[in-house]
């Protein structure tokens, strides 16, 4: 008897063992595989971001062109012959090259740049500057943020339960009015929220002027904390609005459909046919295994909250993410460019890496086992 | 294939896909329409802007707005020098010639502007013109006198003399009763400018246009360059409809498919896939647009070239991997198996079609969806700098504040063709989903 008990037990230590060693190994794979991810994109990203170089040769003219500026300006070399003057100009674009590492060729240097993007040191901005003004692109980024998550955050949170409560209800519902409505309702998603943003601001800032048209807070910003806050709320009704507009019958859409179909599968009529009450069945039949996709949508809808919508920042005039980023870009500020896709990409990998490890809690069916060849 | 016929003839029975349909197919013939009545460098030439919209108005609204407001907004009226009657009288050297240009102006409101375009051709000399307004009550406002070059344009409305005189810009002042206060009235009836030329030589003739500016224009009213929007509006259409086609086309059916060989082959291939998705999902679509369109280029073909190459890996596939790694430990695909269907029949014909209905809804907006794309890119300015698009207008009339100077006209008729756009794909695409979807059907 008691040496059954011990064989059990042994047994059930090894496999518990075996089954811990292979989810080590499987982590390790794939933190290896999704750092190699983050490496590559942010290395294409560099790439593009520098024009494959193209940006130094900017950037070369640029330095060279300040130091005949500076030097032709200042009294003290006025009495120079040009050839000195000239050699002068050249000594000040040599420091300047040699400081920027410009003449190293732009290979060796991008993996420089890629070497400071991966530890995230994402270095000093070559434009811009935070309203503090501070050029680090830590803080510029940083400074931007909570403006994104606000927005941003409010707005998907929202749509994501709406959608996916509403359309539990309907997929009970199937044919009902609101059913059908909603249906009808669907296609009006096809227009994204800055195109709804934009009639918003034509009906509710200028033709019934009671919103203002675009902006996070009034100018000058309110003194007391309340005030400040309700004025943000007040900035924070239109885009929320676009938004929700532009999603919410596609999404409810969308799940009242994919609910629809797993709610005829075999097991489910099956647990009908025993007699187990609706409500039973929709928590433990048909929620349960729709659960994976259900949380791959909202931890990538999370990931998209980081990024923020560079169209619908410029249109509200939002200062957050997206509109640094359009900005950077049209700095050609490469730093802030490349910071920001590289908190994103870093994001994106923990996401993802996430969703390996939750596919296979959620979904027995689906065994870790198959990234590494089963 | 008698089943796709089958559920194309159910389809009428939905309104709503009757209603896509028209849509569309208006759409579409609208394109033929354009690229055959404008082609493709004409438009590009005429959208460039310039000489061509001289006899067109500024920031005019359509004509159909003066008809739903209270009306009697002027419209452009155009006189020319040909068309009137000289009067000619020689004199040792040269010739004096009066010409008077009638207008008959039956309009409540004031023009938006006033120009005078001469043309003196065949001279040595630069002829000499006065001009002087007479107003149907038979005042006389001299408008002051000057040489005319060859190519000359006499901007009566900048006369700021003449303001200074008239108490109100020009086109008003010319236009007003005369006691009727600062609310000022228009006196309607004939109104004349006559021209006295003095030339010098005998061959010698002068030309040219009257131009009284309306307020409103055409269908489409006029943009901040005097181009007529019109043009922007058709050229738009075939534009978008290519586009948003194409990058939808392109993108779906390679990335469901890439999904479905991922998921079935699994091991390296799937391992392969997954990490061109990732490394692609870190790179963001939107962003990467604006980076390409400000370093390099802006043009459209190549902004759908790379839609396209982003849009294969994207992040579409790890949403249909999720819904296909279930599929492929069900039980009928077990059945397929054993019954020794290949590979490629597995993926197609088992595969696929059961994540078809999930995927029609997506599928169908996406074609709006890369229509919006293209605006969005050009609302941020880096539309096709030389192809006039919708994204282009709306560009525009936020650059040029058309919102907060009430010019609505400007963002709301490329607005609207968007959403007809949208709305007529994607409601065709909504009743197709329930007529090719055996599932949903039987639900």
């Amino acid at each position: 008897m008691s040496t059954l008990g011990q064989n059990v037990e042994a047994t059930t230590k090894g496999a518990l063992v075996r089954d811990l060693r292979r989810l080590g190994g499987f982590t390790a794979r794939r933190l290896i595989a999704l750092f190699l991810t983050v490496l590559v994109g942010v290395y294409l990203t560099i790439l593009i971001a520098n024009m494959g170089g193209r940006v130094d040769d900017l950037r070369l003219v640029q330095i060279r062109s300040e130091a005949a500026e500076m030097v032709r300006a200042d009294p003290a070399f006025f009495d120079l012959p040009s050839q000195e003057r000239n050699s002068l100009i050249e000594r000040q674009v040599q420091l300047e090259v040699e400081r920027l590492r410009l003449d190293q060729p732009f290979i060796l240097r991008s993996f420089n740049y890629l070497y400071q993007a991966m530890i995230l040191d994402l270095g000093r901005a070559e434009q811009m500057h935070s309203d503090s003004g501070a050029r680090d692109v830590y803080s510029i980024i940083v400074e931007r943020l909570p403006a994104t998550l606000l927005l941003f955050g409010t707005a998907n949170l929202l749509i994501f339960f709406v959608s996916v409560f509403a359309a539990l209800v309907l997929s009970r519902r199937y044919g009902s009015v609101a059913d059908r409505s909603v249906i009808a309702l669907a296609p009006s998603s096809a227009a994204p929220a800055w195109f709804y943003g934009i009639f918003l601001i034509l009906f509710f800032a200028f033709l019934a002027p009671v919103l203002p048209p675009g902006g996070m807070v009034q100018a000058p910003p309110p003194e007391s904390r309340l005030d400040y806050g309700l004025s943000v709320l007040r900035h924070m009704i239109m885009p929320v609005v676009a938004m929700f507009l532009s999603q919410i019958f596609i999404s409810i859409y969308s799940w009242r459909t994919f609910f629809l179909i797993h709610s005829s599968e075999d097991y489910v009529e099956m647990a009908r046919a025993k007699g187990l009450s609706p409500r039973m069945i929709e928590r433990r039949y048909i929620l349960r295994p729709t659960l994976s996709p259900i949380i791959t949508s909202f931890l990538l809808m999370l990931i998209g909250l980081w990024s923020g919508s560079i169209i619908l920042e410029q249109v509200f005039n939002w200062p957050g993410l997206g509109s640094l980023l359009f900005q950077a870009i049209g700095h050609r500020d490469t730093p802030v460019i490349i910071g920001s896709v590289v908190i994103f990409a870093y994001l994106l990998a923990l996401t993802v890496f996430l969703l390996d490890l939750l596919y296979g809690v959620l979904d027995p069916r689906v065994r870790i086992a198959q990234g590494g060849g089963a | 294939m008698t089943g796709w016929r089958k559920g194309l003839l159910e389809l009428r029975k939905y309104p709503s896909a009757v209603a896509g349909m028209l849509i569309i197919a208006f759409l579409v013939a609208l394109s033929v329409y354009t690229v055959i009545a404008i082609p493709y460098t004409q438009a590009l030439d005429l959208w460039r802007g310039g000489d061509h919209w001289r006899l067109h108005p500024s920031n005019a609204a359509p004509a159909w707005v003066d008809t739903i407001t209270r009306g009697g907004q002027a419209r452009t009226t155009v006189v020319s020098i040909a068309d009137t009657s000289m009067e000619q009288e020689l004199f040792e050297g040269g010739r004096q010639v009066r010409i008077p240009l009638e207008i008959d102006y039956g309009y409540r409101g004031f023009p938006s502007e006033m120009n005078l375009f001469l043309r003196a051709r065949g001279h040595d000399r630069e002829p000499f013109v006065r001009m002087t307004w007479v107003t149907p009550d038979g005042r006389e406002i001299a408008l002051g006198g000057r040489r005319i070059a060859r190519e000359d344009r006499v901007s009566i409305s900048q006369n700021l003399t003449l303001e200074r005189r008239l108490g109100h810009v020009p086109h008003i002042g010319l236009l007003k009763q005369p006691d009727s206060g600062p609310e000022p009235q228009v006196l309607q009836g004939r109104y004349q400018l006559v021209l006295e030329a003095v030339i010098f030589d005998d061959e010698a003739t002068i030309d040219g246009d009257l131009v009284l500016y309306g307020q409103v224009h055409g269908i489409a009213g006029t943009d901040h360059q005097r181009r007529d929007l019109l043009l922007a509006l058709l050229w738009g259409t075939p534009v978008a409809l290519a586009f948003g086609l194409i990058a939808a086309v392109g993108t779906t059916i390679t990335t469901l498919v890439i999904a479905a060989v991922g998921v079935w082959f699994g091991g390296l291939v799937d391992a392969v896939i997954q990490r061109l998705t990732e490394i692609n999902m870190i790179l963001p679509l939107l962003p990467i647009l604006v980076m390409v369109g400000t370093l390099y280029s802006t043009s459209i073909w190549l902004m759908l070239g790379i839609v396209v190459a982003l849009g294969i890996f994207s992040a579409g596939i790890k949403m249909y991997r999720a819904m296909l790694l279930p599929i492929r430990e069900a039980a009928y695909i077990e059945a397929a198996r054993a019954y020794g269907a290949s590979d490629t029949r597995i993926i197609l014909r088992y595969m696929i079609p059961r994540i078809l209905p999930v995927l029609i809804p997506t599928f169908v907006t996406l074609i709006p969806t890369f229509v919006f794309l293209e605006a969005s890119l050009a609302v941020l300015g880096l539309g096709d700098p030389v192809l006039p698009t919708w994204g282009k207008v709306l560009n525009d009339a936020q650059a040029q504040s058309a919102l907060y100077n009430e010019q609505y006209y400007w963002v709301i008729s490329p607005a609207i063709l968007l959403m007809l756009t949208g709305l007529g794909f994607a409601m065709l695409g909504f009743a197709m989903d329930r007529v090719f979807n055996p599932r949903l059907r039987s639900v």
